[in-house]
């Protein structure tokens, strides 16, 4: 039964997050790459605001899949950083944190890139 | 003069255009996006149980997304599921990695270097400038309030 709760909270916290980004689709003009843009640094800011990690422990994927999430991890990797090796941490932490979702965007995307053709032009 | 013709033209987009719309794109948004993020959980406990520390999990359940992500929008599958889930195929990690792969699959005919390798950053870029300009700053201010 906790287990259960546990999916219900990641689902719930998830979708409500996705939701967020729909009505900014439906009633700004935001194109989806501002989008993105906006939900990475506001992860970063709610990151370093110590609120986002509260959330991670309650959620799980639920607040750790979406963008806002790899956004926190920037800021914690920067915070892990700065306090190790001082200002020079303020340069590294960042990518560190993020390091793996960007490296596997990349190599993963370039690897679909490389074997797949693209989709014929439709209409 | 312009703002004006904008405005009623948004009014009458407004009118003409049935509102139903949100009403179906959100609850839809929700639901894909939700799905996707329980996915990502399952996924967090899978390692779990696999005896991977928690650290390790939560990135190793992204890097699956993401590879996912990768393969469905090679295979065209992702862009038909991104057209009923709108924000809930975007905002995810997989939205990173489909905003990634679409443009360097549509652009590899340009060429390896200036046609995929390039037109891969087209929205990534973006997302990662600010995201670790974002990091940056917060370091130095970091940084700047452990010194006093």
């Amino acid at each position: 039964m906790e287990l259960f709760w546990e999916y219900v909270k990641a689902f719930l916290v998830g979708g409500a997050i996705c939701a967020v980004g729909q009505v900014l689709i439906d009633f700004t003009k935001l194109t989806p790459a501002r989008i993105l843009v906006t939900f990475v640094v506001l992860g970063v800011v709610l990151g370093a605001l110590g609120v986002y990690q509260p959330l991670v422990d309650w959620a799980g994927g639920g607040a750790s899949i979406p963008l806002t999430g790899w956004g926190s991890t920037i800021a914690k990797g920067t915070r892990d950083a700065v306090a190790e090796k001082g200002i020079f941490g303020a340069l590294s932490g960042g990518l560190t944190g993020s390091a793996a979702g960007v490296a596997a965007a990349i190599f993963f995307g370039f690897l679909s890139a490389v074997v797949f053709k693209p989709k014929a032009k439709e209409e | 003069m312009e703002t004006v013709t904008n405005q009623s033209y948004n009014q009458m987009v407004k009118k003409a255009s049935p509102p139903s719309k949100s009403a179906r794109n959100i609850p839809m948004a929700f639901l894909v996006g939700g799905a996707i993020c329980t996915l990502g959980h399952a996924l967090i406990k899978f390692y779990m149980s696999m005896g991977v520390p928690e650290e390790t999990a939560f990135p190793a359940a992204s890097i699956t997304l993401v590879f996912l992500s990768a393969l469905f929008t090679g295979l065209n599958i992702y862009d038909k599921l991104a057209k009923w889930g709108g924000a809930g195929t975007l905002v995810p990690i997989t939205g990173f990695a489909n905003a990634i792969t679409a443009p360097a699959l549509e652009f590899k005919s340009e060429g390896y270097i200036m046609g995929l390798g390039a037109k891969m950053f087209l929205i990534a870029g973006p997302v990662i400038v600010y995201g670790i300009a974002a990091g940056v700053v917060y370091g130095v201010i970091l940084y700047l309030f452990q010194l006093y």
